[in-house]
């Protein structure tokens, strides 16, 4: 297993980052350290997509010289889906930093679980 | 029914049941009680006001503890000594979850493919076919354009669309409202939520070197979108590198002049236009060749910066609602408006 971990060295460190970001996301009650979590998470994932299109010895897809061989380029797919991935975690990066903000500014702290007992005591009779 | 005791409800069961329904049980009347009990040692605004008075914090201090003072009662009952053992649990636990996760992850990794081999089974007949077709029918000579810009194009759409959606919640999240007189309201600018009144303004140094800068960052932005079907870059990359530029103008000249060309009116033509282009374009686009008719779109010379059919007015408008979004993101958690 060690040797084979050794060879497959991005995707180990992926799987790696992906597990330190959850266990973040389950150890921190920060909500920013979350958030911080959670786009480790998300990195990794690039790290591990970008990883399974390399091919060895093969260049980047842009046509040079008018080489249009398969044999010569690597996967172009990975790049596509990191590309969709960065979108998707900038987007709900920006909208989890509003909604902490406005979290704070009404509760004044950032734990999660103070703000999920100050709310539950506002809605009590 | 009737065979319930009349302790059922203390019992736990009832309690978990009870729990299960309404999210509620005696854990929270413990907390509720605790809390709403005045501590005997519990620091007041006074003696804070005191402390600011001879030592004089800085601003950010004083805000932590003033948030330490807001939620002491709270923070006091979490120092409890059955909370502490269930925290600890809890900390143990999650540890425990987060190793197993890795091992299996790991475990998964060493029966993968070995990294950068020509035979794994993502490397199959698709990625040949993009390869081999894809300059000759999309005209770009970046694979990867051709291959999200018109291959893939709605899914493409959908990510703009997704950025422009983000865009809209923060804006509904963090904008600070005007009032009848057109100023933006005294209460939410007090409790913090405009931060730039704190920072130093007309910064020599920043003006310098933003005036140097930003020409070129944006020269340097409208490069890589007009060149993604010819090269490393594209839409959300010189959107990228665009709204940075817009950033760094806001940053050292302030509000008021970089108002006077960005506004919610322009954020919202500039996005509107962009993203119904985009999805116009590609309806024509894909209606054509679905129906095996000529688009006449004309394809040009491979290399050419005129070439390769939609793709460059397509990344124009992709980059255009990137960098609208990530200059309003700016913006807004900044100020709370443009």
């Amino acid at each position: 297993m060690w040797q084979a971990l050794y060879e497959n060295l991005e995707q180990t460190v992926a799987a790696i980052l992906f597990g330190i970001g959850f266990t973040i996301l389950l150890l921190q009650r920060n909500m920013i350290r979350k958030i911080i979590g959670l786009n480790i998470m998300s990195t990794a994932t690039y790290l591990f997509l970008a990883s399974m299109g390399f091919i060895e010895g093969r260049k980047a897809p842009i046509v040079m010289d008018g080489v249009t061989d398969a044999a010569a380029y690597i996967n172009p797919i990975p790049a596509g889906l990191v590309l969709t991935g960065i979108v998707v975690s900038v987007s709900f990066t920006g909208i989890m930093l509003a909604l902490t903000v406005r979290l704070y500014r009404r509760y004044r702290t950032l734990d999660i679980d103070q703000i999920a007992l100050l709310a539950k005591g506002e809605d009590l009779p | 029914m009737s065979k319930r005791r009349s302790d059922w409800a203390q019992r736990p069961q009832a309690r978990f049941l009870r729990w299960m329904r309404e999210g509620y049980g005696a854990l929270d009347d413990e907390i509720i009680s605790a809390v709403a009990q005045p501590a005997a040692q519990r620091p007041d605004a006074e003696a804070l006001e005191e402390h600011d008075r001879l030592i004089g914090t800085h601003r950010h201090e004083r805000e932590m503890a003033l948030d330490r003072l807001a939620n002491y009662d709270l923070q006091r009952w979490a120092n409890t000594r059955g909370r502490k053992a269930l925290t600890r649990l809890y900390v143990l636990l999650a540890l425990l979850l987060g190793a197993s996760l890795i091992y299996f992850l790991l475990d998964t990794v060493a029966y993968m493919p070995r990294f950068g081999q020509v035979a794994v089974p993502t490397n199959n007949e698709v990625i040949a076919r993009y390869i081999e077709k894809g300059l000759e029918e999309t005209g770009a000579i970046n694979i990867v354009a051709g291959m999200i810009l018109d291959y893939r194009a709605f899914d493409t759409l959908g990510e703009s669309t997704v950025l422009f959606v983000a865009a809209c919640a923060v804006l509904i999240l963090l904008r600070i409202d005007l009032d009848d007189q057109g100023q933006p309201m005294q209460q939410l600018i007090a409790e913090g939520s405009d931060d730039r009144h704190y920072e130093p303004k007309n910064d020599r140094i920043l003006q310098g070197s933003a005036m140097v800068l930003t020409p070129i960052i944006l020269l340097f932005g409208i490069y890589v979108l007009f060149n993604g079907h010819l090269g490393p870059g594209g839409g959300f990359s010189g959107g990228a590198i665009l709204s940075s530029g817009l950033i760094l103008y806001l940053n050292a000249f302030g509000f008021q002049k970089a108002g006077r060309f960005f506004t919610y009116k322009i954020f919202m033509w500039v996005s509107f236009f962009s993203l119904g282009f985009y999805g116009v374009a590609k309806a024509y686009s894909f209606y054509m060749g679905a129906n095996g008719l000529n688009s006449g779109i004309p394809l040009g010379t491979p290399g050419a910066i005129l070439s390769s059919g939609l793709i460059m007015p397509l990344n124009i408008a992709v980059g255009l609602v990137v960098a609208c979004t990530m200059y309003i993101f700016y913006a807004l958690f900044r100020k709370g408006g443009l």
